[in-house]
């Protein structure tokens, strides 16, 4: 790491260690009442506790075998249709703007609906989070392959590549870096559309718990499930980060 | 000078016409109008035009990337039918093509797997190429780590290694400095000189169509045709003090008056559009 980076990453820490250290005084002083904001000591012990039990892994089983499958759709299912949309520029002058403008809708409008088809359990959440994280895995393939430097294109053609060795070679790793993004994208967006789909109605999973713990004033376990998809969450985005970046260092400067 | 027989000739253009679009269709372009010429083997021939004229598109139909719409183009006696025939041609593009995603010694490795040459042969001939340019210590750098004059030289050696006996350059020096630019026109004289390749060039520079050139195509405004071809009879390699002769600048300005006109002519009907197309 160089001195940017370590000084980046001192601050960083900094700004954790106050936030964590205000909410230890805040609720110390006892200036906020324990049902909106318990001490961290709670919280950490609680956690503790519900980490032993079966039906917190249950819970947690149910939700993020939930986001893999949504994502896993939504993946294949926006590669497979934005790369099939870029191989006609009509499809494209007709299909861009249109799923651009419909991811501009926000779908959490439509969970009802998914409710009403799917029902109550993980499928309508699945369904839900597959659907919104399709339109920004979609666009990105659209724009990583359809938008391609035809330059790049052209030099391939004039050294006699195959059609196969200019999509492995050229068009791979040249979309890369924009397909990513929509891969990132659409995974932040499965993950909040499931545990958000939960929270509002479903009868398992880690968005159910939290709902469930805030309407029965358990503010303990509430933060505590909290603080696990805040921890789950933050070391995910780490894994992707580095994989990313091993990869793009590999293919892209 | 012209007597020649056809197992000289390298390239033979007869009678390309290419139109961009349906004729009669409001974005309909006619590029090129029936342009004739026969490129004699090892010789070095410029395309000077104004922008616009068909230049590229003329490289392009020679380097088979499409077919154009009526004519014919023979390299080394074989039709070119919209396919490159990638062993005996090499492009080097007006932008630096270098693909951002593979090492300098990558980007030459990529262009011999495709056009089938034995990978045992790459990295030697692709450190022989970088050689030529003096850029062999950048072998392990990516293109956007490199200056924009040291990634077009890349860009040239890797249109070299191939060793094709016809290189097909458009523009290769444009995002040059002067000085960059008068250095590698240098080069590659020598490289004419010492390989024999035929080369056909297009560049906007009169002085490095005239150092350069044996023949120089100096072409209308679009639609393009042929206007004149003016001879430079000089030996390769040509040395600096060519530019110095008095026959260099009477030739430049030659050219330079050619040009003026046609210039003059697409700057009107820029103005008036109506008129260009009928
Ligand atoms: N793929 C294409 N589709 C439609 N029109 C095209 C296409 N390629 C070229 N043209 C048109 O054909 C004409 C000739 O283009 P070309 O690129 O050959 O010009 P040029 O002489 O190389 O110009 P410059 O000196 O600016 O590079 C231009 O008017 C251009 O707009
Ligand atoms: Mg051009």
């Amino acid at each position: 790491m160089d001195r940017a980076g370590a000084q980046a990453r001192i601050i960083q820490l900094a700004i954790f260690a106050l936030a964590a250290g205000g909410w230890y005084f805040v609720t110390a002083a006892g200036g906020v009442s324990r049902l909106l904001l318990p001490s961290p000591g709670e919280v950490g012990t609680t956690l503790l506790r519900l980490i032993q039990t079966k039906s917190f892994w249950n819970s947690v089983g149910v939700t993020f075998s939930s986001i893999l499958q949504a994502y896993v759709i939504a993946v294949v299912g926006g590669i497979v249709a934005g790369y099939l949309v870029t191989r006609s520029k009509t499809a494209m002058g007709v299909l861009e703007p249109v799923l651009a403008g419909l991811f501009t809708i926000p779908l959490t409008l439509l969970l009802p609906l998914f409710i009403l088809f799917f029902g109550i359990g993980p499928a309508s959440k699945i369904a839900y989070g597959a659907t919104y994280a399709f339109f920004p895995v979609a666009l990105n393939t659209i724009a990583a392959f359809g938008h391609f430097d035809e330059r790049w294109l052209r030099a391939a053609q004039s050294m006699g590549a195959s059609r196969w060795q200019t999509f492995r070679h050229i068009l791979l790793p040249g979309a890369f870096p924009v397909l990513v993004t929509g891969l990132r994208i659409g995974f932040v967006i499965c993950f909040a559309s499931v545990l958000g789909g939960e929270t509002i109605a479903s009868a398992v999973g880690i968005g159910h718990n939290i709902a469930l713990s805030a309407e029965q004033m358990e503010p303990g376990r509430l933060y505590a499930w909290i603080a696990f998809v805040t921890i789950t969450a933050v070391t995910l985005n780490l894994l992707i980060t580095s994989i990313e970046n091993t990869i793009v260092r590999r293919d892209r400067k | 000078m012209s007597a020649t027989s056809p197992n000289d000739i390298a390239i033979s253009i007869r009678n390309i016409t290419q139109r961009f679009g349906e004729e009669g269709a409001p974005d309909s372009v006619l590029a090129l109008d029936d342009v004739s010429l026969d490129i004699r083997k090892g010789e070095f021939v410029c395309l000077l035009g104004p922008s616009g004229c068909g230049k590229s598109t003329i490289l392009n139909i020679v380097g088979g990337l499409f077919r154009p719409t009526s004519g014919t183009t023979l390299v080394e006696g074989r039709s070119v039918e919209g396919t490159p025939h990638t062993d005996q041609i090499a492009f080097v593009f007006q932008e630096s093509t270098l693909f951002p995603w593979y090492t300098v010694i990558e980007n030459f490795r990529i262009a011999m797997k495709f056009r089938g040459m034995a990978a045992s042969e790459w990295d030697d001939r692709a450190m022989k190429a970088l050689k030529a340019v003096g850029m062999a210590s950048f072998a392990r750098h990516y293109p956007d780590q490199l200056s924009v004059g040291m990634r077009q030289r890349v860009n040239m050696a890797r249109g070299i290694c191939v060793e094709t006996p016809i290189l097909l350059m458009d523009e290769p020096f444009a995002a040059l400095d002067e000085q960059t630019r008068m250095v590698l026109g240098e080069d590659l004289s020598q490289l004419l000189a010492a390989t024999g390749k035929t080369i056909v060039f297009v560049t906007h520079s009169l002085a490095e169509a005239v150092f350069l050139s044996d023949r120089i195509a100096v072409m209308t405004a679009r639609p393009g045709k042929i206007k004149t071809i003016i001879d430079v009879n000089e030996a390769h390699p040509r040395s600096p003090d060519f530019m110095l002769e008095p026959r260099f600048s009477e030739l430049r300005n030659q050219c330079y008056a050619l040009l003026r006109d046609e210039i003059r002519a697409t700057m009107a009907a820029q103005r008036d559009p109506a008129g260009v197309e009928a």
